[in-house]
């Protein structure tokens, strides 16, 4: 082989592939916190709810978790239409994701809620503690305790999982990407260096959620 | 829309679609076993290299821990593409499903090697001593003491790590690989509505992973360490 | 020469001088014992004879050869000499007792699996553990794990047996068990090195006694000097202090 690597090509296009990796960000961002609600209420169902609650949580939950989110977002855009919906490439995709997410995200936030130990409650309510105290100085601390570290590294699966938002025509990092490989025709550099940016933006997301995480928490979380 | 799904499903639900839908389903879980099971096997290599502590072996232990923590940063999308472009020219007869397959294994080796590493580093050092004692080799202490007892950690997320990578192999419908999703794609070509070809589609991801789901749960019950 | 020579060892943990120029001896079939406040070094000890921390100086003689730690082969031949059993029994968890026995001298030593399980199974006879063959190690209680693993132990054929606070972790009424096992390995020609806080019973088995302190020995002598007329001020606050208890 005579390939000769040429990246000379694709770093002149840095800043549009940065400007990618924004909208990855975004993505991942809003899909985070939009499945955060979702996941919160889903917690809730499934720890307090009755019946009902209970079972249309958990078959959310089972469905959304055992199907491939890019065909959820498939069937979103090729068949809302049908129905006289259209939506937006970028719109299908938050929409998609943000109901995964809400599906996992229930199920990290459940094992939060769950590791709440009744019998501290109780020793808290005999100590004169209020309700709104318990909820500070107990819950929250075995909460955070609990789910930081799933949730860290469910940030850092949503900044990865939102490449697919490629394959609807959004220019996030990948789409950008696969943009500049048709162009100049210099795939293998465009993705590799595509790649070194992902890895380095999931090194500083998990650095930072890790030192939040030492900070506010106190709970140790690996980077690696 | 419904009349549309009541004249369609006879149709749709014939034979030949059947048929075709049954031989994407097995190329979906072609790519996963094969991936998977390639996956083990490296990934366990690693997780063993990562155990030595000796001096000599460190650049070895800085490349696989560069491997693993690479490829956990990277979309499998984009992994997918690098495999692609990188074996076309080296071996221009490579089937797809060949590149799939491949891009699989790198990703699954990484994940499972981190899966399996937590399942050795459960298993209390004294007993590793203990093995060392009676004369055990590395071999003998990996095989008669370290990996009977890490079972029971190592099971129950790789399961649930197999049915990650079931649905993650759906974004391999991009290169063209007649997997599920690909072949959903192709019967809404054939004029199928989107909500049959799609809805059948997620109904055999979910037939794939939903056993496999209760199955990781069921290990995790039933092997919790007490 | 002695059957089992220490001489000057040390050993560092960090900066910290855990063992400092220990010198020790035992003849063959001897049972030394050694005594001292917790921290004092004698678990150390019996992991660098045992060759699981490394010494970072002086040098052990076993039957007057050196033992050379930083070589595998010299560890597997010191190995096949020696045994060790821990605080916390360490049987493997996954084998049941029988298969505890056996499995060095099948594996290892390359015995034939009939001819090492009726020899395991006297040995477990030996240490009363002998109805339990089948049973796993999670099914019994400390004190039966721990006399299963005497019986591991004893199964390599050792001269020389490390037991490491064997009692320590055990509740008060499985003590008196372990005790007798061990009382019975006294008579057979095995040296025994005793680390071991069961003040009574040091003094009753022990041919000869070591006080440790601070990673040194202190004094050592027949039980009778140690615990009735020490020499060293150390020596006399520890006995007195635990006596006394």
């Amino acid at each position: 082989m005579n390939y000769t690597f040429q990246f000379a090509a694709v770093l002149e296009e840095l800043p549009y592939l940065l400007g990618g990796a924004v909208v990855t960000l975004q993505i991942a961002f809003a899909s985070f916190w939009g499945g955060a609600v979702i996941g919160l209420f889903g917690a809730l169902a499934k720890v307090y709810g009755g019946v009902v609650a209970r079972r249309i949580a958990a078959g959310y939950v089972t469905l959304l978790t055992n199907t491939p989110a890019l065909v959820q977002i498939f069937l979103l855009y090729y068949a809302l239409p049908d129905a006289g919906i259209l939506l937006e490439p970028m719109t299908a995709v938050l929409i998609g994701l943000v109901l995964n997410a809400g599906a996992y995200l229930t199920e990290i936030l459940r094992a939060g809620v769950l590791s709440v130990r009744r019998s501290e409650i109780e020793a808290a309510a005999t100590l004169g503690m209020s309700q709104l105290q318990i909820v500070r100085y107990v819950m929250l601390p075995h909460i955070a305790k609990t789910i930081y570290a799933p949730l860290s590294n469910f940030f850092v699966w949503l900044v990865l999982g939102s490449s697919l938002a490629a394959l609807f025509g959004v220019e996030e990092l990948t789409g950008r990407a696969i943009n500049i490989s048709t162009a100049n025709l210099r795939s293998i550099e465009t993705f590799t260096i595509v790649a070194a940016i992902y890895i380095v933006l999931t090194v500083i997301a998990s650095a930072s959620l890790a030192l939040v995480g030492r900070w506010a928490f106190r709970v140790k979380a690996k980077v690696f | 829309m419904f009349e549309r799904l009541v004249t369609e499903a006879p149709l749709f639900f014939n034979y030949h679609n059947m048929v075709f839908i049954g031989q994407a389903m097995a190329r979906t879980l072609g790519m996963t076993l094969i991936g998977c099971g390639v996956g083990f096997v490296f990934g366990m290599l690693i997780a063993v290299v990562r155990q030595t502590t000796s001096s000599l072996l460190w650049p070895v232990r800085l490349v696989v821990i560069s491997y693993v923590e690479f490829f956990r940063r990277i979309p499998f999308l984009v992994i997918l593409f690098i495999v692609l472009f990188v074996i076309e020219p080296l071996m221009p007869g490579t089937s797809l499903f060949g590149i799939a397959t491949v891009s699989v294994c790198l990703l699954s080796t990484a994940f499972l090697s981190e899966i399996i590493r937590s399942g050795l580093e459960s298993v209390p050092r004294a007993q590793v001593e203990t093995a060392q004692i009676l004369n055990f080799n590395v071999l003998q202490t990996l095989m008669m003491v370290v990996l009977p007892q890490s079972w029971r950690v190592i099971l129950p997320p790789a399961a649930a790590f197999i049915v990650m990578f079931i649905k993650d192999t759906s974004l391999a419908s991009q290169l063209g690989v007649i997997e599920l999703t690909f072949a959903g794609k192709m019967l809404i070509n054939r004029g199928f509505s989107p909500i049959l070809g799609f809805g059948a589609i997620l109904v055999c991801y979910f037939a794939l992973s939903y056993p496999l789901s209760r199955f990781a749960a069921y290990l995790e019950r039933r092997l919790a360490p007490s | 020469m002695h059957h089992l020579e220490i001489r000057n060892i040390s050993s560092s943990y960090g900066k910290l001088e855990v063992l400092r120029d220990v010198t020790l001896s035992a003849d063959k079939g001897e049972v030394v014992s050694l005594i001292g406040p917790s921290g004092s070094g004698k678990s150390t000890l019996l992991r660098v004879l045992i060759g699981l921390t490394p010494p970072t100086g002086g040098n052990v003689y076993i039957g007057g050869n050196k033992v050379d730690y930083n070589s595998r082969k010299s560890l597997k031949d010191l190995r096949g000499h020696m045994a060790i059993v821990f605080q916390q029994y360490n049987l493997f968890q996954n084998m049941n007792v029988l298969r505890n026995v056996t499995i060095a001298p099948v594996k290892i030593k390359k015995k034939p699996r009939e001819e090492a399980e009726v020899r395991a199974r006297g040995l477990l006879q030996k240490v009363g553990m002998e109805e339990k063959a089948d049973a796993y190690p999670d099914e019994l209680s400390g004190g039966q794990q721990q006399r299963v693993a005497i019986a591991r132990a004893l199964a390599t054929s050792p001269e020389i047996l490390l037991l490491d606070e064997v009692t320590s972790a055990l509740d008060p009424e499985r003590v008196k068990e372990v005790l007798d096992t061990i009382r019975s390995l006294t008579h057979e020609g095995i040296t025994l090195i005793i680390v071991s806080h069961e003040m009574a019973f040091v003094r009753e088995v022990s041919t000869r006694v070591a006080m440790m302190d601070q990673g040194k020995i202190v004094e050592v002598g027949p039980p009778e000097q140690i615990f009735r007329s020490p020499v060293e001020s150390r020596t006399r606050d520890f006995v007195s202090k635990i006596l006394s208890h």
